[in-house]
């Protein structure tokens, strides 16, 4: 556990003060605190509604799932939500095409049969798939390097929607550039559907160092790096304070078992999503329960061991080295 | 005093600073430390975060604490619980959608709590609630798919509510709240726990 030199209520203060974002936030009603407004008693889809949605991911598992009898074990295991997809990544990567945003009527079918939140991926840029799922009622949208690309140059404007983001990220850069879009959450891109979990632990250490070299730099450094990231200074300056991301931080991209999920937790990321790793294993009940005690007890190697030992290891997802992957069939370099 | 933080899962990180920044209010001198296993449950109050009812539950089971921390808090220790908390204190619980479905609770507060009260996060919302019981005026707060608790009997007693339904309710050494104190700007929820800590 542990404890920050900013609370929560003081980084979306930070938020709401961004320059950049206030004339977005005022047009759209969005912004509550200006005083020259008159404050809604009521206020949906904030800023600081959808930055706190996420909070209450931590420690958590989110499972990616393809059907509602997926749904029904993933809820049933502990997760704390479940993304709906088409297909899970390795199937994603075997089949080849395009990739697009599951069916609405599963999403839906999902929706009304568990009572955890319901997340779902679009692909990135894909406005309209954003707004779609937005409109279907999904607690958050992934805009996601799994499925293909709409867009090579741009991203969704996060800032526009009232439901909850989250983005892959390999490094800090990506990760500021994706919260000053606008997105609520964040998670290591890793190499999705391998069942390697070494490009999540690349990620979350090149993100780990990286928040150690602002934190120590000075103030002209760091004008110069916020230059070179393409964000705001004052960005880099909270997130400096804080020694973490000012927004919640996943783990995300090969992780197959319970010491896969304890050992990104020990990195410092605040939960864990698993792809293919449940549902691509032949003990998806067991596997998906026992992740969730690995994740919610990492910090005692015997919960952990204990964990692992629910699973047959003869049982894991065969899994991919990433190094026998050609560079064109890598999801991870699909934005930047 | 020493306050424990239920650690596995939701808003325990916010928690700690939010009691730390209330103990320094308050000038009192407290540890804050996090629950997980029943060994750690040696402390004079509790707070269980907002996360996943569902996931707290079935965690807090696996790991032996469940039936432990039911015992100390029948026993009168102090437990604060916000949004998921409120659930795990609720004696009746059920979701709004899908009606009654069975999930490991303490089920010790005489409370009637529906879940996704409002829907889902679409529908979730800020607004001001009323902290006057508390000495907290209004307050801006996030309410995140949050609960209602529709009804409260025996000792539970109301001590704001907002539009028809209770927010935060006490009932001797319980306290539990629908929306987040622990994402505000003000630290009069914890303080009043911290409070009910002392006596």
């Amino acid at each position: 556990m542990r404890l920050y030199e900013l609370s929560f209520s003081e980084i979306e203060d930070f938020f709401y003060k961004l320059a950049e974002l206030k004339d977005v936030l005022r047009d759209r009603d969005l912004l509550t605190y200006l005083p020259q407004r008159e404050i809604p008693e009521v206020a949906h889809g904030t800023a600081r509604v959808k930055h706190a949605f996420p909070i209450f991911q931590k420690g958590g598992v989110i499972m990616d799932v393809t059907s509602v009898e997926q749904a029904s074990i993933a809820e049933n295991a502990g997760a704390t939500s479940v993304m709906v997809l088409d297909k899970l990544p390795y199937d994603v990567r075997k089949s080849g095409g395009v990739a697009r945003m599951a069916d609405p009527k599963v999403i839906e079918d999902v929706m009304s049969s568990i009572t955890i939140p319901v997340m779902a991926k679009v692909r990135i840029g894909h406005y309209y798939e954003a707004k779609v799922l937005e409109a279907l009622g999904v607690d958050t949208i992934d805009e996601s390097e799994v499925l293909t690309p709409a867009d090579d140059e741009h991203h969704i404007n996060k800032w526009e929607f009232q439901v909850p983001f989250v983005n892959g990220a390999r490094s800090l850069e990506e990760a500021l550039r994706r919260i000053t879009e606008g997105s609520s959450m964040i998670r290591t891109k890793g190499e999705p559907g391998t069942g390697n979990v070494s490009e999540a632990v690349k990620h979350m250490k090149i993100m780990n160092s990286e928040l150690n070299m602002i934190a120590r730099m000075n103030e002209e450094d760091r004008v110069k790096k916020a230059r070179e990231f393409q964000v705001p200074y004052e960005l880099v300056e909270l997130t400096a304070k804080l020694g973490r991301l000012p927004v919640v931080n996943f783990a995300a991209g090969g992780i197959a078992t319970p010491a896969d999920a304890a050992l990104m937790m020990w990195l410092g990321a605040d939960g864990i999503f698993v792809g293919s790793g449940i549902f691509k294993s032949q003990d998806p009940d067991i596997r998906a329960r026992s992740i969730v005690i690995a994740t919610a007890g990492w910090e005692y190697p015997e919960v952990v061991l204990e964990a692992q030992k629910m699973i047959n290891e003869q049982k894991s997802m065969m899994g991919i080295d990433v190094k026998t992957l050609k560079p064109e069939e890598l999801m991870q370099v699909r934005d930047t | 005093m020493k306050i424990g933080i239920l650690a596995y899962q939701g808003s325990f990180e916010e928690h700690a600073l939010q009691t730390r920044r209330a103990l320094d209010v308050m000038g009192l001198d407290g540890e804050i430390v996090p629950v997980k296993q029943k060994k750690d449950l040696d402390v004079d109050g509790i707070i269980i975060p907002g996360g996943e009812s569902t996931t707290i539950g079935i965690v807090a089971s696996k790991m032996g604490l469940l039936d432990e921390l039911k015992a100390k808090a029948n026993e009168g220790l102090p437990v604060l619980g916000t949004c998921a908390g409120a659930i795990m204190l609720g004696k009746e619980v059920s979701d709004a959608k899908v009606g009654k479905k069975s999930q490991p609770l303490l089920g010790i507060m005489d409370i009637s709590v529906m879940r996704n009260y409002y829907g889902r996060q679409r529908e979730s919302f800020e607004a001001n609630v009323d902290l006057s019981e508390l000495d907290g005026g209004m307050q801006r707060v996030v309410f995140i798919r949050a609960p209602a608790i529709l009804k409260v009997w025996g000792n539970a007693q109301s001590l704001s509510k907002f539009q028809g339904t209770y927010v935060i309710v006490k009932e001797g050494s319980l306290l539990a709240t629908t929306f987040h104190p622990e994402l505000s700007s003000t630290t009069k929820v914890h303080e009043y726990f911290i409070s009910m800590v002392r006596k």
